[in-house]
């Protein structure tokens, strides 16, 4: 129950690409709209139009000022759900067992009725992937879309994550992080795919892909493309013959 | 134990009872979306993937649609204004007596004096029908949001290529290796762009932004280039200046696709001056370089001349219009060395980044293995591409150099051959049309009878000028008058101004469609709520009489006398039309509709079909059979069977009763059936042959009548040189009968240059530089929809308030604290915001999210809402009008081109204040609707 | 972290509960028997106070019907072990008691269960925060400790009162000077625990989290959510660091020094129960600011996102 099983079938989960992610929060709402009628309760919120509106996402951005080049910070767009770790101490401490790691696919899950909302897990949770529902006092998080992934209602091209159908910018990435030849695997492979918070030992599956490194020039100079002709002593209008003459 | 066995969830929930595509309209993108319906509400919100749009995804507004359909905030019924204007006390009343009431109003107007009605539109959509409305009416007031919006861009896009950046053309994303982004946030085309840049980064194409701002967009390019705002045409002009120095031009593309060749008159401060030499058919004139004659440009391609002095006959001489620009742009003016401190850019990179330019567009040339005929009947083995692409928006048009900037942009694309070639810039149909395939500007009007024309339209010089024989502007926004000649899209930012000021008449009505005109979209909010209150000295309003149709209760709601409640985007028909703006892709022409996707539960009647209503009540030509009886049940009627010319209605789809025609054809009874059944869209693709080179490819142009777009093929050369500016030049330098009032005569001589030019912004150009040492610039929210999502749920926790983002160097120059407060002054006005420090974008701009400050009691929020209390709009900093000059002038703070309102001039200086809230702070309104309140649990009923 | 009031009163309460059931029952396993039907009195009273923490703790829960589930998780849940330790340690003192109450006499054999369940339960609450990883001040061995050394100073400090107050029963010095010993160890542990929490390395920042940190340094530019969240509510709160100088020095008069000196004072002034309960309730009120800010002053994993 509580204890982690002790091996998984397959590994599913995200791949964020923080090189092409916009931040344009498409996943977040998205999400938010699939799992407000999915999988457990609605995903509710207080105070929807008061001074201190309070609601329960199961995906957000955060947005980082990264000071690479001194004179200027780069800036980038940072998706967060959670990352259905391999080592989930959000499962270890629940004192009810309702959150649980799948043996079939290793998603992380909050079976909602036996939640009591002790709130205990997102203590455990490094990453604050977990938010209490104000509504219904259970705790809920990312469920990867389980009631989609699989759902044999949806045509098979949209079983996968609503946030990932959503993105427009292509920045998620679903699959089966367990088995190295798959696409989300060798996109790891290929581009870096690295870890959040390694030294909390949780052993995400979710990666994320670096930004790719920034191309301030390419090394091109027009010095170098010119053509030797611009160098006669006519200037341009000598050059612009030339070239006519040249193009008959 | 059974109680401690997990239950067994079921993996394969019921999604939904039905799935309903329709188009969305949580922002202008207008993507297709399956809205899922269970137990008759909205369950689930995607993306349609076969949309040409949108292909499957979505974005944040449009997933919130739910909140949006479920808004405590929507209109419920017709309300009648029983306070105060601005007050927001309201009465219920009736449909009947809702249009009665517009009737009663409307009906002398249109028979004594028509132009007393000022019917402006925002974000409207079916801008040919609501135009068409105000022609049948016969009022000359009618325009909609683009004067304030991007007109820079339509207008200088129009008359260099005939198409424009904005949402009419986009960059070829499957083939070009370098894009430069000029100045976008979010845009029109906020899907495409979005997934147009994930596939660039995939193919590993270079993506340059250029932005005083680097978020968005400009987070995720390979280069981020910040420049300081209003200054971009210098930067450009300095690109400009390095590939002429260095050669790296398509000299045969400027030859065979643009004017370069055409040959412009000498004729120092005479009537003809900088006019092209024309033949006598009235067509310009080239120098064939092989024999040595003035020949018409169509007969003679890339044998005529770029440089040179010619004697052309009749005593004139004439230079072909390249060697005026590339002597004006190899001047020194232009070196990167010299525009360093403006911009605010490295001349180092200025020029590494035209060798990127010319790298991509030369040595990294496309050849697609393509067929094609030009219009001089010359076969092109191949389809020769410089991939190269370019996009630019507000960052661009915000400005008051915004029209000539957005052509110097233009210019640099044409001197790389990157315009409609593979790889580049590509239009989407029914564009590329130019000017001379659109109408000019009319304002014919007279009592009890239609306008003759259209209202807005493209002037080929003075003498399409909407003015009287005085010279005074014909329309209440003074748009087509001197001040805006080129004022394609109207002046909707002038017209409460105008009104208020009786300047130059006054109205009787002001009729407003889905802009919110009284905060957000008004440059001076403060001073535009004063004006719609004001009172003359009988104790009457002096605008007498608003009337609003909106869907939600805004802040301009407050101030209408009577309110037409719309529906919302999933409740009524809608068009998006190929007469309008269309959301074709450069390879297919693409048209789509709305349908009422869920019925509405309240008082409320789309907008469109209350004004074919109207007309007919009103007896309006075109909405009445000659009966006398309505011409159309409603709108979904219109669309179908309203035919603009013998063949050509608002929707282009499955049109002649056997669903044969695309584009030209017969009414068909049954063409919303076929919409729907198709997803709500309709497409059509562009044949292989014709999908680039459009302007001169004779297969495109043989298409593009066959759809309807053009009545004959109208192929045509871009205009690198804009003989229409000259001709206002010409006049302001008192050469022919219609001449500029003498305070514009400086003005026309110094930004009408007929080649692209870079004058600084006005605001800057005031010279108290020192006094205002900041710029201050808003940026689209991605997730937010100008005033449209305060109301919603979801999106309002991400925005639900906006900092003031402080470069670090201002930050501790000023000695502001992060997260603190501060008062930030302009020539216009001061507001108090809190500001964040941050070190991403130029070190001499701060900048905000758009729109998303709210006045107290709108749009069914707490009156102690963060939008209110924290959250601000930097309208209260810029006005209308710039600050007067020593001979106590005030000029439009516009383009003086195109009367675009010059939002991003706006100059600033900051100081440390003790606490918020935001201020100015305006009274609360009544809420008309009451205040959603409490706890939201959507979709409780469906969760297991 | 935020420092949820019932979390606090629960700790505080049902900590000196078992301390002091704790403490009665060692005193019945060294047979030093206070009066028997006054001693009853103290069980019940320890028993109260437990009791009264425990369904404090169920305030915290959002969903409190479905609590009995809390019990099933032992095997790897520290607050599941709590629950069932607790239930375990107050089933034994009521036997105990009930015992007692029945024979008139407090057997060696149902007193041992009490003592160990009892500090076994405080353990257990100690654990909770101690095995956390998230929050690097709590995550030590010394957090059970302090949860102990407070337990058992709550405890004799009881003892010690109800010592004085128990009818037929020589008042001596010993009991308050175990109780001062108790205090003594407590806050020292406390101190420690203060000290290592001060310079405990947040294991997290701002780079690891975001994987960012070989770009450069990482700073929020702009949060997920404009207003609260649950997150920033539960895991952002963080009392401003001069502000928490001078509670601790409250937390220290009021749970250390002013209790010392009262038990000090109750050797030699008149008065003992006075100068007894005086000293309890100082003590309780320092706890109580002392595990405010064993919130409030500690930082979670999760604000480096933030
Ligand atoms: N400071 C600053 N100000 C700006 C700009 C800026 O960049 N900076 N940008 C300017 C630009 S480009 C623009 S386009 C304007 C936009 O400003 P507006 O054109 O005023 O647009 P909105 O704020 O979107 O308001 C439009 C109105 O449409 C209503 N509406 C929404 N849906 C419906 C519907 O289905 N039916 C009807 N009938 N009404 C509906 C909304 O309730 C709202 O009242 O703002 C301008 N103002
Ligand atoms: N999500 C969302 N999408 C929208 C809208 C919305 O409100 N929300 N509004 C729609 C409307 S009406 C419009 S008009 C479009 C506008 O779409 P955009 O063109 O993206 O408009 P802005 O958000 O005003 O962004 C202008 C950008 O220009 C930058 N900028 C300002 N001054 C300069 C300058 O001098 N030079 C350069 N290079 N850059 C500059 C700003 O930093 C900003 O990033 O978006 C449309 N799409
Ligand atoms: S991310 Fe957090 S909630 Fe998700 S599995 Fe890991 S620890 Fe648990
Ligand atoms: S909040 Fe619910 S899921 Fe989380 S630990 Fe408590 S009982 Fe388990
Ligand atoms: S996988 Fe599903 S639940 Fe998880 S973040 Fe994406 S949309 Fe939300
Ligand atoms: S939808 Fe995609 S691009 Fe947008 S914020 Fe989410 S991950 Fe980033
Ligand atoms: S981009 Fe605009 S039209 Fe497209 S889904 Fe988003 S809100 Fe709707
Ligand atoms: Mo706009």
């Amino acid at each position: 129950m509580t204890s982690l099983p002790e091996s998984v079938d397959s590994k599913l989960g995200l791949v964020i690409d923080l090189d092409t992610c916009v931040g344009c929060h498409a996943c977040v709402i998205n999400c938010k709209e699939w799992n407000t009628g999915g999988y457990g309760s609605a995903l509710s919120d207080g105070d929807a139009y008061g001074s201190d509106p309070l609601g329960a996402f199961l995906n957000r951005i955060h947005t980082y000022e990264v000071a690479g080049d001194s004179e200027r910070s780069q800036i980038v767009h940072f998706p967060k759900s959670c990352l259905h770790c391999d080592d989930a101490p959000c499962v270890t401490v629940c004192p009810t067992g309702a959150s649980f790691k799948r043996s079939e696919d290793g998603i992380v899950l909050v079976e909602e009725n036996w939640c009591i909302g002790c709130g205990l897990c997102a203590w455990a949770c490094p990453y604050g992937a977990r938010e209490m529902d104000p509504g219904e006092g259970v705790m809920k998080k990312c469920t990867l879309c389980v009631d989609r992934i699989y759902n044999e209602n949806l045509p098979e091209e949209d079983r996968e994550p609503a946030c990932v159908r959503a993105c427009p910018a292509n920045a998620r990435h679903f699959g089966d992080l367990g088995d190295p030849e798959s696409d989300v695997s060798r996109l790891v492979a290929e581009r870096s795919g690295y870890d959040l918070m390694p030294e909390q030992g949780t052993r995400p599956v979710n990666k994320y892909l670096p930004p790719r490194p920034r191309r301030e020039s390419d090394g091109i100079s027009l010095d170098g493309l010119a053509e030797a002709e611009r160098t006669g002593s006519d200037g341009f209008f000598g050059w612009l013959d030339r070239a006519l003459e040249r193009l008959g | 134990m059974k109680i401690f066995e997990y239950p067994a969830f079921n993996k394969s929930p019921k999604v939904s009872d039905e799935v309903r595509k329709t188009t969305c309209y949580m922002c202008a993108c207008r993507c297709g979306i399956d809205v899922h319906l269970r137990d008759g509400k909205v369950r689930y919100i995607q993306g349609n993937r076969d949309h040409p749009i949108n292909r499957g995804v979505i974005c944040a507004k449009g997933s919130a649609g739910i909140m949006q359909q479920y808004s405590p905030a929507r209109l419920r019924s017709p309300l009648k204004r029983v306070g105060p204007r601005g007050s927001g006390e309201f009465k219920e009343i009736s449909w009947d007596e809702a249009l009665e009431t517009a009737v009663s109003w409307l009906k002398p107007i249109r028979e004594t004096d028509p132009k007393r009605l000022a019917f402006f539109t925002g974000r409207d959509q079916s801008q040919s029908f609501t135009g068409w409305w105000a022609q049948q009416f016969g009022t000359p007031n009618y325009a909609a949001h683009g004067g304030f919006c991007s007109v820079n861009m339509a207008a200088a896009g129009i008359y260099t290529m005939g198409g424009s950046f904005w949402e009419f053309g986009q960059p070829d994303w499957e083939r070009t290796r370098m894009l430069m982004l000029f100045g976008v946030a979010e845009d029109h085309d906020s899907n495409p762009i979005k997934t147009g840049l994930a596939r660039l980064k995939e193919r590993g194409a270079k993506i340059i932004a250029v932005n005083p701002v680097r978020t968005g967009y400009n987070a995720i390019a390979d280069d981020w280039v910040g420049i300081t705002p209003g200054t971009d045409g210098l930067f450009v002009l300095s690109l400009v200046h390095e590939l002429l120095r260095s050669g790296k031009i398509d000299l045969e593309y400027l030859l065979r696709y643009t004017n370069a060749a055409h040959l412009v008159v000498v004729d120092d401060g005479g009537p003809r001056d900088g006019l092209l030499a024309r033949g006598d058919d009235g067509e310009p004139l080239v120098w064939d370089r092989a024999r040595g004659e003035a020949k018409c440009w169509k007969d003679c391609g890339i044998g005529a001349a770029l440089s040179g002095k010619f004697e052309i006959g009749g005593g004139l001489t004439a230079i072909p219009a390249f060697e005026l620009a590339a002597k004006k742009y190899l001047d020194s003016r232009y070196a990167p060395d010299n525009v360093e401190k403006a911009t605010g850019i490295a001349a180092a990179k200025i020029r590494s980044i035209a060798a990127e330019l010319a790298h991509a567009a030369f040595e990294q040339e496309i050849r697609l293995e393509q067929p094609w005929t030009d219009w001089r009947g010359e076969r092109h083995e191949f389809m020769i591409g410089r991939p190269v692409s370019f996009h630019a928006m507000r960052g661009i048009s915000a400005h008051s150099n915004g029209f000539q900037t957005c052509r110097a942009i233009h210019l640099l694309q044409l001197l790389l051959g990157s315009v409609e070639c593979p790889g580049g810039f590509r239009f989407k149909p029914p564009y590329p049309k130019p000017v001379a395939a659109h109408p000019r500007p009319c304002a014919e009007h007279g009592p009890g009878r239609p306008m003759p024309g259209p209202h807005l339209g493209y002037p080929r010089g003075p003498e399409d000028l909407l003015v009287d024989d005085a010279g005074e502007p014909l329309r209440i926004d003074k748009a087509f008058s001197w001040d805006a000649p080129l004022s394609a899209h109207g002046m909707m930012h002038m017209v409460i101004s105008n009104a208020a000021a009786g300047d130059p008449y006054g109205i009787d009505t002001l009729f407003l469609y889905m802009a919110n005109m009284a905060w957000n979209s008004s440059m001076n909010s403060l001073g535009v709520l004063e004006m719609l209150e004001r009172r003359d000295s009988s104790g009457e309003y002096v605008i007498p009489r608003i009337i609003c149709a909106d869907a939600y209760s805004s802040e301009t709601v407050a101030y209408a006398d009577l309110v037409l409640p719309d529906t919302t985007y999933l409740e009524r028909h809608d068009c998006i039309s190929l007469l309008d703006r269309p959301i074709c892709e450069p390879d297919a022409a693409a048209d789509a509709i709305r349908w009422p996707v869920v019925e509405p539960d309240r008082d409320v009647r789309g907008f469109q079909s209350v004004l074919i209503d109207i007309g007919a009540r009103l007896g309006l030509p075109g909405l009445c059979k000659p009966d006398g009886s309505p011409a159309y049940a409603d709108y979904a009627d219109y669309m179908v069977t309203h035919q603009r010319k013998p063949g050509i209605g608002p929707l282009a789809g499955w049109r002649n009763s056997d669903e044969s025609g695309s584009g030209r054809g017969s009414p068909n009874p049954n063409q919303l059936e076929r919409y729907i059944e198709n997803g709500g869209f309709w497409t059509s693709r562009v044949p292989d042959d014709a999908l680039y080179f459009k302007p001169w490819n004779s297969a495109y142009q043989k298409w593009a009548v066959a759809t309807g777009f053009y009545d004959e093929p109208t192929p045509y050369v871009f205009d690198l040189y804009l003989e229409t500016l000259c001709k206002f030049r010409v006049a302001a330098q008192g050469h022919g009968a219609r001449q500029p009032p003498d305070h514009l005569r400086e003005q026309i001589l110094d930004c009408f240059d007929p080649l692209p030019a870079w004058y600084p912004p006005f605001e800057d150009a005031l010279g108290d530089g020192d006094e205002f040492p900041l710029h201050a610039v808003t940026q689209r929210p991605a997730a937010m929809y100008h005033s449209w999502g305060s109301h919603n749920a979801w999106l309002r926790q991400i925005h639900g308030d906006n900092l003031l983002y402080v470069p670090k160097e201002v930050m501790d120059a000023a000695k502001l604290d992060d997260g603190g407060w501060a008062t930030v002054t302009s020539r216009h006005g001061k507001i108090t915001v809190r500001v964040r420090r941050t070190a991403a974008s130029n070190p001499r701009t701060l900048w905000t999210w758009n729109a998303i400050g709210k006045r107290k009691g709108a749009w069914a929020l707490s009156p102690d809402a963060p939008e209110s209390t924290n959250g601000f709009i930097v309208n209260h900093l810029i006005d209308e009008l710039l600050p007067p000059r020593p001979n106590g002038m005030r000029w439009a703070n516009s383009d003086p081109i195109t009367g675009q309102a010059a939002w991003y001039d706006l100059r600033v200086r900051i100081e440390p204040a003790s606490s918020g809230p935001a201020s100015p702070q305006v009274p609360a309104q009544a809420s008309p609707v009451g205040l959603g309140d409490g706890m939201l649990e959507y979709g409780k009923e469906w969760s297991e | 972290m935020h420092p949820a009031y019932s979390v606090i009163f629960f700790t505080v309460l049902s900590g000196a509960g078992f301390g002091f059931l704790s403490l009665l029952s060692v005193s019945d396993i060294v047979q030093r028997s206070l009066h028997s039907e006054f001693k009853l009195l103290c069980y019940g009273f320890g028993f109260v106070l437990a009791t009264v923490g425990l369904f404090a703790s169920m305030l915290h829960l959002r969903r409190p019907e479905r609590a009995w589930r809390a019990f099933s998780q032992w095997r790897s849940s520290w607050l599941s072990r709590e629950g069932v330790l607790a239930v375990a340690a107050l089933a034994a003192a009521f036997l105990h008691a009930a015992f007692a109450l029945v024979y008139g006499a407090y057997p060696v054999l149902t007193a041992i269960p009490v003592l160990l369940l009892s500090l076994a339960t405080v353990y257990a609450t100690g654990m909770i925060y101690a095995q956390l990883k998230t929050v690097a001040r709590w995550n030590s061995k010394w957090t059970p400790t302090c949860f102990l050394g407070f337990s058992i100073a709550g405890g004799a400090l009881l003892y010690a009162t109800a010592t004085s107050m128990a009818p037929q029963v020589q008042f001596s010095a010993g009991y308050p000077l175990y109780a001062m010993l108790a205090l003594a160890a407590a806050w020292a542990a406390k101190s420690i625990w203060w000290k290592r929490g001060d310079s405990a390395k947040r294991i997290s920042s701002a780079e690891s989290a975001t994987g960012l940190g070989g770009i450069g340094s990482v700073r929020l530019m702009e949060s997920p959510h404009s207003g609260a969240s649950y997150l920033t509510r539960e895991m952002g709160y963080r009392v401003a660091r001069k502000h928490a100088r001078k509670l601790r020095m409250l937390a220290v008069l009021a749970g250390c020094a002013a209790p010392i000196a009262l038990v000090f004072a109750s050797i030699f002034v008149p008065g003992a129960v006075f100068w007894l309960s005086l000293a309890s309730l100082s003590f309780f009120a320092g706890s109580i600011v002392e595990r405010w800010l064993f919130f409030a002053e500690s930082e979670h994993a999760m604000t480096a996102y933030y």
